[in-house]
């Protein structure tokens, strides 16, 4: 069976995000996630760059690797050529893997991600759907939003868009071609195993939190968005 | 021969195609601010009398649940692969991207493959054996506000209005917001690179507007991928746009202008968020700082109406900026829907002062 740092070391992100971390923290200095959160990539490669395996369990069980907001300034601005956005990102794909990341208050909150972005790729084409946007879940979107949500039928005619249908455009209904294209590629590079696995080891997870799990917008799945 | 401060500035260049692109759209931007690609589109086509291809074949290129920890590379590789593959059936070698996040997974993928070329070879077996297609890397791959930029001369040159206070006759105070995937994971791919990013700030200057050069100018806007997408998280967000707005404040910006679609939709609807929960507004008299994309300030400058190209779909109300640059508007037409219908105006926030 391989250690963790095998693991880690099959992601390209990995070999290419840490190279020789000299520690300087230029990367926490720099980093959006750092100044509002509990978060040090410059702790994060060190301890990465030691090969303790116990050290990594613990940080793949952890909440920090959760906070990183991939806005990668810090691949700008490392002196030294790493980028510790990509090792985190790596770190997060062995958490899943291994079942990890139901461990810590961020990392189980993928359930939440998986049943919002992630089936909305499969179900719609985009990440983002206005059907599915609404001001309970995303109050910041405010009263124009509201008004337009709505009015959707009508305004988005105004403006000129294909929304719903099948046609070029804006918004236009993505056809069963191109869902079924896309199903594949998950099935053949490892997403749809990828979504199953956070279901599975989210289903144990909440049974232990005694939480309703079902599907879509269950118990746990409130749980993990709202708070 | 490219001597001195120009031989050093020829390296924060990059090649943008001159016609015939592939377009690639953007999940927020339809969603959030729908009629901003059609503009795009329209300005290019009937404005610039270029060539452009609005693909119903193509999906999401799923970078905003890459960038969440949710998809192995592998896939969205894979799904970018198959847009490449749809370019080349549509016989096209320019792809032109409307998401900075997109842009920026599409050049890391391709830097990717250059790197380690098993990768690029595991995906054309992987996208062959899913979809039967097989795919050729683009010629020139670039950002839709790179194409604005490189034709900002013959938009100034056919546009009606400038980015001057009609009242004052001095230049617009505009603040650039370049989305952190343009240019800071690849600089080289940016135009004037991470450093230096001239994108928007090349259209301020022609266009005649005065850039605002303000302490957090280059902070990220906050998105944070799962961290705006989960309610519980989404502090990280806000706290990241207040900053930039509070450093900029002492500048009275008159706009904002992004390049990236969910730096415009955070930049304009936290300040409708900061503004009921903290009681605090940005721009003149309790209105906000109006928040607009690229095309959306050239498609005004080029004689388009406010409400044509989707204006009132913005939460800060941008009545006080057409007022300044002497557009003349139909207040009555705002929230009309299909051939004039009547269906109601949004509520007004309790704070933030709209129209």
């Amino acid at each position: 069976m391989p250690t963790l740092y095998e693991e880690l070391e099959k992601d390209v992100r990995y070999r290419e995000g840490l190279k020789a971390c000299f520690n300087c923290g230029v990367c926490t200095a720099i980093c959006p996630a750092a100044e509002v959160s509990d978060y040090d990539p410059r702790r994060i490669l060190n301890i990465v760059q030691e090969k303790n395996d116990t050290a990594l369990e613990e940080l793949l069980k952890g909440d920090e690797i959760w906070r990183c907001g991939e806005c990668l300034s810090c691949k700008t601005r490392c002196p030294r050529g790493n980028t510790p956005c990509y090792v985190i990102q790596a770190l997060r794909g062995v958490s899943i893997e291994t079942g990890f990341f139901i461990e810590s208050e961020q990392g189980r909150k993928q359930l939440a991600i998986k049943r919002t972005v992630g089936d909305h790729i499969l179900k719609y084409g985009y990440c983002v759907y206005i059907d599915e946007v609404d001001l309970e879940m995303y109050p910041e979107q405010g009263p124009v939003w509201d008004w337009m949500r709505e009015n959707r039928g009508s305004i988005l005619q105004r403006l000129n868009t294909s929304y719903n249908k099948d046609q070029a455009g804006t918004l236009r209904k993505t056809s069963k071609k191109s869902l079924d294209d896309l199903k594949k590629i998950f099935d053949e590079t490892g997403g749809t195993q990828r979504f199953e696995k956070i279901e599975q080891y989210s289903s144990v997870k909440a049974k232990e939190l005694d939480k309703d799990f079902k599907e879509g917008k269950d118990e746990y799945f409130r749980y993990l968005y709202n708070k | 021969m490219i001597s001195g401060k120009n031989n050093i500035w020829a390296a924060y260049q990059k090649e943008i195609a001159d016609d015939h692109y592939y377009f690639a759209r953007s999940c927020i931007r339809q969603n959030i601010f729908p009629a901003a690609e059609n503009l795009y589109l329209n300005i290019l086509k009937d404005v610039l009398g270029k060539d452009i291809f609005d693909d119903i074949k193509q999906t999401t290129c799923t970078g905003i649940a890459y960038h969440s920890g949710l998809i192995p590379m592998e896939t969205i590789m894979t799904v970018v692969a198959r847009q490449f593959a749809l370019m080349n059936e549509a016989g096209y070698e320019n792809f032109v991207v409307s998401c900075v996040t997109s842009f920026g997974i599409y050049v890391e993928m391709l830097e990717t493959w250059k790197h380690f070329p098993e990768t690029e070879q595991k995906t054309r077996e992987a996208l062959k054996r899913a979809t039967g297609m097989t795919f050729s890397i683009p010629k020139n791959l670039v950002h839709a506000s790179d194409v604005i930029y490189k034709f900002r001369k013959e938009i100034a040159a056919r546009s009606k209005y400038r980015l001057v206070n009609t009242n004052t006759g001095e230049p617009l105070k505009v603040v650039d917001h370049i989305g952190c995937h343009y240019a800071k994971i690849f600089p080289s791919h940016g135009i004037g690179g991470a450093e230096y990013p001239y994108v928007l700030a090349g259209l301020i200057d022609e266009l005649g507007g005065q850039q605002v050069d303000y302490p957090e100018r280059r902070h990220c806007c906050g998105f944070g991928f799962r961290q705006y997408l989960l309610k519980s998280n989404r502090g990280y967000s806000v706290s990241n746009s207040k900053k930039k707005f509070d450093s900029m404040l002492a500048f009275k910006p008159d706009l904002i202008i992004a390049n990236c679609p969910g730096c415009t939709f955070f930049l304009d609807r936290w300040q409708y968020v900061i503004a009921e929960q903290e009681g605090i507004t940005y721009g003149d008299n309790g209105y906000g700082i109006p928040v607009l994309t690229y095309e959306e300030i050239a498609g005004l400058l080029l004689g388009y109406d406010p409400w044509d190209i989707g204006l009132q779909t913005h939460q800060v109300s941008v009545e006080p900026l057409l007022e300044k640059l002497g557009i003349r508007y139909n207040p009555d037409q705002k929230y009309k829907g299909f051939n004039g219908e009547d269906i109601g105006n949004p509520e007004h926030p309790q704070v933030l002062k709209c129209i």
